[in-house]
């Protein structure tokens, strides 16, 4: 009874977060709605037992990326308002009835049953010790390779932001622009 | 009246939808960015859902990983943004037009 009260509040914000996103013309407003998206999927993930994964969502999405997001829209500036002039002529209508035949797609598909064979789990609920323990046993190798991605990404972002076009790269020990 | 997986599915689904009209009737790019983060959010919603059902902490797993592949995303993504603003001075993605055939 408790989690469908919940589901229930917290689906509508989500939602609510959603189009948000989407409609709002102000980017600021735009990323205080995925905010409250992201906030509702993490109650979602406690519910579901999956307080490792939640805790995950709050402190990297909701804290990590959402401020990295609202700086660089306090960086590009909000003054401008969006051109919403569309220069391809079906592109809205096309994408509207696509969007629309494939949310309906998706929906009659999620009135079968498509998770089949026993649930043989153990249940077990998601915890830093159950969820740590699988990471480090079964998916030890992917686990490294994130590590490896994440330095690509934070030398690769390093790059972009240290060298301009026409420029030199930095020599070893000069000071960097 | 319980709260079954499908009910999850279903509003992942929906969630889903909407970040992807973001995606292809915006014209901001962080905007659409923000889109993009949505859909992952949604795809990974499914995930908990369908390891919950069956029992198993795969899917939590799945989304531990999605959510570092989606950082790293995020990270260069508006380092690009960042970088285009700095040159062209506008994150709209139809002003961007030098490679038009």
């Amino acid at each position: 009874m408790v989690e469908l009260v919940l589901f229930i509040i917290f689906a509508l914000a989500a939602l609510l977060g959603a189009v948000t996103t989407v409609w709002a013309r102000n980017p600021v407003y735009s990323a205080l709605g995925l905010m409250l998206t992201l906030f509702s999927v993490a109650v979602f993930y406690v519910s579901s037992g999956a307080h490792f994964v939640a805790a995950v969502q709050v402190i990297v999405y909701a804290g990590a990326v959402m401020t990295l997001f609202l700086f660089v829209i306090m960086l590009v500036g909000v003054d401008r308002a969006e051109v919403r002039r569309e220069n391809l002529p079906v592109q809205r209508p096309v994408a509207l009835g696509l969007l629309a035949l494939f949310g309906a797609g998706v929906l009659v598909a999620g009135r079968f049953v498509w998770v089949t064979g026993p649930a043989g789990g153990a249940g077990l609920e998601g915890t830093v010790e159950n969820v740590g323990g699988e990471l480090f046993r079964r998916w030890v190798l992917p686990f490294e390779l994130t590590a490896l991605l994440l330095i690509i990404a934070a030398v690769g972002t390093i790059a972009l932001g240290l060298f301009r076009r026409g420029e030199e790269p930095a020599e070893e020990g000069e000071e960097a622009p | 009246m319980t709260v079954t997986p499908g009910w999850y599915m279903a509003l992942a689904a929906v969630l889903f939808v909407i970040g992807a009209s973001g995606l292809l009737l915006r014209r901001n790019a962080l905007v659409m960015f923000m889109s993009v983060e949505l859909m992952l959010n949604a795809a990974n919603l499914s995930f908990v859902a369908a390891g919950r059902e069956l029992g198993i902490l795969d899917g939590q797993v799945a989304v531990f990983f999605v959510m570092v592949v989606a950082a790293a995303e995020v990270v260069v993504g508006l380092a690009i943004i960042v970088t285009v603003f700095r040159r062209r001075a506008t994150a709209s993605v139809d002003e961007l037009s030098e490679l038009k055939g």
